[in-house]
């Protein structure tokens, strides 16, 4: 906390703080006065008299209901959901034991795996999306889920193992030495004992995962193409504009709507996912 | 309960050779104290035995078996670690319990011998917190009921007090002592304070960069140390070391030094009649000298100025300046010595150590 006169509060906290969080929150709160503003505010050209950008008088539900109705929305929201969850599942799963084989396990060439995991994730997706398109086809697996859920380990396994693999260095060795010689094999070992204590870790590498699976554009915009199988991402900016034509309440409400999830899993899960992310094992 | 053989154990770390041909048998029911300066091997040696490093070349015996090739699990070893190595998930029961249930014991065995155990370590109020909410003590404690409730042929100790403040440690030391004299389980402890080892200890294993110096019981090693390692090393505040050349001078053997001229009495003079005319270390416990009046000199004393008092109560360390060298001294409390005063002290004629000046062994 900051010591001294009132003022000095103000200014080196108060207020700095009240801009951050102002400049943090600004983009939502236009999403959601853009949500229930009615047609005839939205398209007012910004030099009318009455024109009043920053909030609205006459709030209407008109464009969400019309998005649930008129569009496809809940099917992609659903879509979504079975696809990022999937993906977070198998990336977890394979993070997990790759990290904590790199974190743990003494073999050759340990190092260079690790970095050479580390180097694929630093592959742009703008490049990579061309040979995997030809991977996808080759397996006939264009338009299903299935092309996205292969194909978000690809980033998302190497982001979950370097993530994990920071974490389980954090854990004493000697737990692990100890539980050995308690009786555990190296599994149970891993089982019983550093997965537990590993919680936070992989609550918040899981938290990463299901977002940037939640939020992926690219590889979701080239590998599905009918309307009944696209994600929220893809689908409303790509179903609610039209040619030239922007339906800014539906586009706002459905990116209000596909927000959702996320900042719920993360106010869920808060408390873990700062703990994961500063590694603090308390012994 | 078993013996531990271990014949000529090496461990090499791609360059570094980090314990060098140790031979150790330790005898059932024995408690038995590795010490040593860091990196000297000793905490290597005690992982070697536990399973948790491979061995490099060379033996471990438990029992009748060698284990070079089991797991630790199938050693029959329980292990107490430097940070205590709880279980933060784990209650202090379970804690204790999680070696049992892992060795699929009955239910009701587990709880008699955890409950057994805690009775023995006075730790039942305790038995449903999370390490987190313990002290430091009571953590060693659980560490050291995990490793009882197990029933283990051998305990292997990892610098299990050197987390503890001073006075905790003190304590602590008795009361292993005391389970050790109960349960009778051979012990291997690994420390780098010599007070623990020689206070724990049924005998004493210093090692010094991978290598065995000496092994023997407490006392034998402070009163007879192998070479000037031992004799540096056991020992608080440590041995003093003047260099000293053996001359004969009408007959006496002399150990003439930087303001000492010692006449060596019979018995030593005899044995180190064939090193004269060599250089060679004498070592002389601070509580071997003692002040002696001025008039009182002799062939075993010396001048000696005071440069700093250290007055610890039970005893007074007195700094001196010897020549161009320095020593102590520990006199009782009830000298009265001023800095910058000159003082007489003798030597005690059965308590001088030599040590060769280029093997460092003791002659």
């Amino acid at each position: 906390m900051i010591e001294g006169a009132k003022w000095r509060r103000w200014v080196y906290f108060y207020i700095p703080l009240s801009a951050f969080i102002i400049w943090l929150l600004f983009p939502f709160y236009w999403m959601l006065v853009t949500s229930v503003r009615p047609d005839r505010e939205l398209y007012r050209p910004w030099m009318a008299p009455n024109y009043t950008p920053f909030w609205t008088l006459h709030p209407t539900l008109r464009h969400i209901t019309d998005l649930l109705t008129g569009t496809l929305f809940i099917r992609w929201m659903a879509n979504t959901l079975f696809i990022a969850c999937v993906a977070t599942l198998i990336s977890l799963f394979c993070g997990i034991l790759a990290g904590y084989a790199l974190s743990r396990l003494k073999f050759r060439f340990a190092g260079a795996l690790g970095t050479g995991i580390f180097i694929t994730y630093l592959v742009p997706q703008t490049l990579l999306f061309i040979p995997l398109a030809n991977i996808i086809r080759n397996f006939h697996l264009g338009d299903t889920p299935w092309a996205l859920i292969l194909t978000y380990p690809t980033f998302l396994i190497p982001f979950c193992t370097w993530l994990l693999m920071g974490y389980f260095k954090a854990i004493p060795r000697e737990l692990e030495e100890c539980a050995r010689i308690d009786g555990a094999t190296r599994w149970k070992a891993m089982l019983y004992i550093i997965m537990p204590i590993a919680v936070p870790g992989i609550l918040s590498a899981g938290i990463f995962a299901f977002t940037l699976s939640w939020n992926e554009y690219i590889y979701a915009l080239v590998f599905l193409s009918s309307a009944e199988q696209k994600t929220v991402s893809v689908g409303v900016t790509s179903e609610l504009v039209r040619g030239d034509v922007f339906y800014w309440g539906q586009l706002m409400a459905g990116a209000l709507l596909g927000s959702i999830p996320v900042a719920f899993i993360y106010s869920f899960f808060v408390e873990y996912y700062v703990a994961g992310l500063t590694g603090s094992v308390k012994g | 309960m078993a013996p531990v053989v271990i014949r000529n154990l090496n461990k090499k770390y791609n360059e570094v050779h980090a314990v060098k041909g140790v031979n150790l048998e330790i005898r059932d029911r024995e408690f038995v104290v590795l010490v040593g300066p860091s990196g000297c091997g000793k905490t290597t040696t005690l992982r070697m035995v536990a399973g948790l490093e491979s061995i490099t070349s060379g033996e471990v015996l438990i029992g009748d078996t060698v284990v070079n090739a089991l797991p630790p699990m199938d050693r029959d070893i329980a292990m107490v670690f430097q940070n205590y190595a709880l279980y933060p998930h784990m209650s202090v029961y379970d804690n204790m319990a999680f070696g049992l249930k892992m060795r699929r014991f009955a239910r009701a065995e587990i709880d008699r011998r955890v409950r057994h155990a805690a009775d023995i370590l006075g730790i039942e109020d305790y038995l449903s917190r999370k390490p987190r909410q313990l002290s430091g003590g009571q953590r060693q404690r659980v560490a050291l009921g995990r490793a009882i409730v197990r029933h283990p042929q051998v305990f292997l100790f990892d610098e299990p007090l050197s987390n503890l403040d001073a006075k905790l440690r003190v304590q602590m030391r008795v009361e292993l002592k005391k389970i050790h004299d109960r349960l009778g389980t051979t012990a291997i402890y690994v420390t780098h304070d010599q007070v623990e080892a020689m206070t724990l200890g049924d005998r004493v294993v210093v090692m010094k960069d991978g290598v065995v110096q000496q092994v023997g019981e407490p006392l034998d090693l402070y009163n007879a140390p192998a070479n000037r390692f031992v004799a540096g090393f056991l020992g608080s505040p440590a041995m003093n070391f003047v260099r000293v050349a053996l001359v004969e001078n009408g007959g006496m053997v002399q150990a003439v030094g930087d303001g000492v001229r010692l006449a060596l009495p019979g018995a030593t003079a005899v044995r180190l009649r064939r090193h004269l005319g060599e250089e060679v270390t004498l070592g002389v416990r601070p509580e071997d000298l003692r002040i002696v009046a001025a008039e009182a000199a002799n062939g075993l004393s010396f001048e000696a100025v005071v440069e700093v008092v250290e007055r610890l109560g039970s005893e007074i360390l007195l700094d001196l300046k010897v020549g161009a060298g320095s020593m102590v001294a520990a006199v009782e409390p009830t000298v009265q010595a001023k800095v910058r005063e000159h003082l007489r002290l003798a030597l005690n004629p059965e308590r001088l150590h030599f040590f060769d000046s280029r093997s460092e062994a003791a002659i």
